[in-house]
């Protein structure tokens, strides 16, 4: 299966009366956009608001990031499942707005959304600090249930990147990539001498708030299963949860996979990638077992020689994390996870809940118990009148100045799980 | 600017007053830099100098532990030092528990900065490298040009009281606590490049060694239910309407402690769940779903278990420390064993 990318850099945001991509800037209609917001019934109200990197400006409860995309070629459309029939995607040619991503805000859902600032010492940890931002912000009807309210923002803010994306279709890409994978008779014949490698990406799905889609399926529905690595880069996988906003797996995760990006730029020199294996993170001990057990299958009946696990949320994902390691590295299939960590916020307390001999080589994104300060910044988008309550946050945590003192759990990104950062911890 | 003041620690060996034959020296006090300590003053630049050099032997020091420190610490305490420096002890045995020990009891006695150097699989390594900074060095002297500029650069740090960074940046040996850095790259490239040298069978190096996981055997079997006295403990985050001990949503930093004497069961006007990371709406229609008072005051309507304790304990379990979780867990299991509670129901979320 092969995919082109073709990248339509944009380098500002700005409203207009009419929505269009010219020379460069995304210009936004928001009364249109808007419109197509509140044909959801669940939600009251919306808006739009625009920030750049370097504004004075903090964006919170962030529930989503997702980047505008537009299949232009080939078979299907983003986000199938959601935005466009369930027809298989991940071929032909997608267009790409680089620069500018949509965020979704609003009054909060469940505990676990994060803070994205655009400036000052937050900004290092994030890495939506460094796009343009369009950001909605809803507004949910009284009386409905988290789950009603979670569903409804998600869906907004794909349809929102869908229209956006959707400018970009007769426009020429400032950059085109390509990505390709083989047939596994292909890919032996080419490569024979290559190590075969895959990547298995966990996908939350604890439930009550905590779940990813997969062409619209919910993963806890799901047995293991594959996925190939550029169907994710069409919006095959989408993020529908609330898990602390550190290690939450946005879409724009799933979207630009940093495993699947740097498995693509070693493949053919260092090692033959061979594909992705999909499988869940349920919370029940026998699903954990069933889904780790298959995949191991998987991987073995792939002749996967290594392997590289990436994770999202921590605690109970711990213990799916080291059964797929532990299952890999019995069928000797060299294996690296990725993870983060909860050391308390001395450092001092063993990082994660669960922990084999096996997993002898590991990559992580840090300490998310770290204190962190954020200074006051001049705008809000949104309320940080939920700063206390969120994940990372406590009591005091908004001080009376408007700066923040919490920990780093509370902004978006900033340990994820599938390697997009530069922050470690040793 | 006046330099800081540095006291040198080092043995028979480094002070060429002698080899094994000479290990049985006391402590001696000599003015300035010694040996290695020229080095130092080098790299100190004007930050700092050497003002004085211990040297003794050993074998004196591992013989007298106790009288060696003593000498030793004396000696310290009267350079009025700003930072004291031992070793590098690279792979020598003794010398490194000598330079490991002193340096602690400088650190944790006199509360003076102090900071030594040695290779990993020195025995003094693993005895003291929680205790103070022990900077990673080769295994033989011939290391010495490339221990002395990270030794003295976090020595400095600590004299002067700024931010230590993490085991990778400053070159101590890991000490079991987590500091937070910038890579240069990604974490998606470092798995690969990892990936690739584990399928190459070369050396690499985990971000994280896997601590040594702590299993608890579950307690005997209760011969008679009807007569035992049940309590609950829940990670489930359930608490009286308004969280009144404002328990953190996620890493909780404490538990609470509530009377359920004659509650039997907890509904949506009176309870709630302070646990973020789940959607919290079953759990406060109804907290005996996750607090099962209800099925338990059933129970004991029933004869089938003897009472349910009058108090529950609760925390949030998410993202919170497992230290803070094992502190709970002490404190809780104390209490319940002195009211004679025969056993606990652990439910989460």
């Amino acid at each position: 299966m092969k995919l082109q990318l073709g990248y339509i850099d944009i380098s500002g945001v700005e409203f207009a009366d009419k929505s269009e991509i010219k020379n460069g800037i995304l210009y936004v209609n928001e009364k249109e956009i808007v419109a197509e917001v509140l044909q959801d019934e669940h939600l009251k109200a919306a808006r739009l608001e625009i920030t750049k990197p370097g504004e004075s400006c903090r964006i919170t409860p962030v529930k989503d990031v997702i980047q505008p995309r537009c299949k232009v070629e080939g078979p299907g459309g983003v986000f199938p499942g959601w935005m466009h029939k369930v027809d298989t995607v991940g071929s032909g040619k997608t267009h790409v707005l680089r620069g500018v991503n949509v965020v979704t805000a609003g009054k909060i859902v469940g505990f676990q959304e994060g803070i994205i600032d655009m400036t000052g010492p937050g900004a290092d940890y994030t890495p939506f600090s460094q796009f343009n931002n369009l950001v909605l912000v809803v507004e949910p009807k009284e009386g409905i249930h988290p789950h009603q309210y979670e569903k409804a923002a998600r869906l907004a803010g794909l349809k929102v990147a869908t229209m956006l994306g959707e400018l970009s279709r007769e426009l020429k890409a400032d950059e085109t990539e390509e990505f390709e994978t083989l047939g596994i008779k292909e890919g032996i014949e080419k490569y024979p001498d290559l190590p075969r490698v895959g990547y298995v990406m966990m996908l939350q799905s604890q439930g009550l708030l905590h779940d990813t889609y997969v062409y619209g399926v919910d993963m806890k529905q799901s047995l293991t299963t594959m996925i190939m690595p550029t169907e994710t880069m069409d919006g095959a996988i989408i993020s529908g949860n609330c898990v602390s906003a550190c290690d939450k797996n946005t879409t724009f995760h799933h979207l630009n996979n940093p495993v699947i990006a740097e498995l693509f730029k070693e493949h053919g020199k260092t090692l033959n990638f061979v594909g992705v294996i999909i499988t869940n993170e349920n919370v029940y001990l026998a699903d954990k077992m069933r889904s780790s057990d298959w995949t191991a299958k998987l991987a073995e009946f792939l002749q996967l020689d290594g392997a590289i696990v990436s994770q999202e949320g921590f605690g109970n994902p711990d213990t799916d994390l080291i059964m797929n390691c532990k299952k890999l590295e019995e069928r000797g299939i060299k294996t690296v996870i990725i993870t983060d960590e909860y050391a308390g916020q001395d450092g001092k307390s063993q990082s994660l809940a669960d922990a084999d001999a096996a997993a002898d080589a590991v990559v992580t994104g840090g300490n998310a118990n770290m204190v962190v300060k954020l200074p006051a910044l001049e705008r809000v988008i949104g309320s940080t009148e939920f700063v206390n309550v969120i994940a990372g946050g406590h009591d005091g945590s908004l001080q009376a100045d408007g700066s923040i003192e919490g920990e780093l759990q509370m902004i978006t990104g900033a340990t994820n799980e599938m390697g997009f950062n530069k922050l470690s911890a040793r | 600017m006046t330099k800081l003041r540095v006291v040198h620690y080092i043995n028979q060996f480094f002070a060429q007053v002698g080899g094994e034959e000479m290990a049985h020296i006391e402590p001696e006090k000599r003015e300035g830099a010694v040996g290695p300590g020229l080095a130092f003053n080098t790299e100190f630049g004007e930050q700092a100098e050497i003002v004085a050099t211990i040297v003794c032997g050993d074998s004196y020091f591992g013989e007298n532990m106790d009288k060696a420190k003593e000498t030793v610490l004396n000696m310290v305490k009267e350079e009025k030092p700003d930072l004291f420096i031992a070793g590098p002890a690279f792979n020598a045995g003794r010398y490194g528990v000598a330079c490991a020990t002193i340096t602690a009891a400088v650190k944790e006695e006199l509360g003076i900065p102090a900071i030594t150097g040695m290779y990993e699989e020195n025995p003094g390594a693993d005895m003291f490298k929680d205790k103070v900074y022990i900077i990673a060095t080769r295994d033989s002297a011939a290391g010495m040009r490339k221990a002395v500029p990270p030794m003295a650069k976090l020595g400095l740090k600590l004299a002067k009281g700024e931010a230590v960074g993490s085991s990778a940046e400053e070159g101590y040996l890991p000490n079991g606590i987590r500091v937070n850095f910038f890579e240069e790259k990604r974490g998606a490239l470092r798995a690969v490049e990892m990936l690739n040298k584990k399928l190459a069978g070369k050396a690499y190096t985990t971000e994280y060694p896997m601590p040594s996981f702590d299993r608890v055997e579950p307690g005997a079997a209760i011969k008679e239910m009807s007569k035992a006295t049940i309590a609950l403990v829940t990670s489930g985050g359930i608490v009286p309407k308004g969280n009144p001990d404002h328990i953190e949503s996620s890493n909780a930093s404490k538990f609470g402690e509530y009377n359920i004497a004659g509650v039997t069961d907890l509904d949506a006007d009176t309870y709630e769940t302070a646990h973020g990371g789940y959607d919290p709406v079953y759990a406060n229609e109804d907290s005996d779903r996750v607090l099962p008072v209800d099925v338990l005051r059933k129970l004991e309507a029933d004869g089938k278990i003897g009472k349910l304790y009058d108090h529950f304990y609760t925390t949030v379990g998410n993202g919170t420390a497992v230290a803070s979780a094992k502190k709970f867990g002490e404190e809780i299991g104390k209490k319940l064993k002195a009211d004679g509670v025969d056993a606990v129901i652990l439910t989460s979320t």
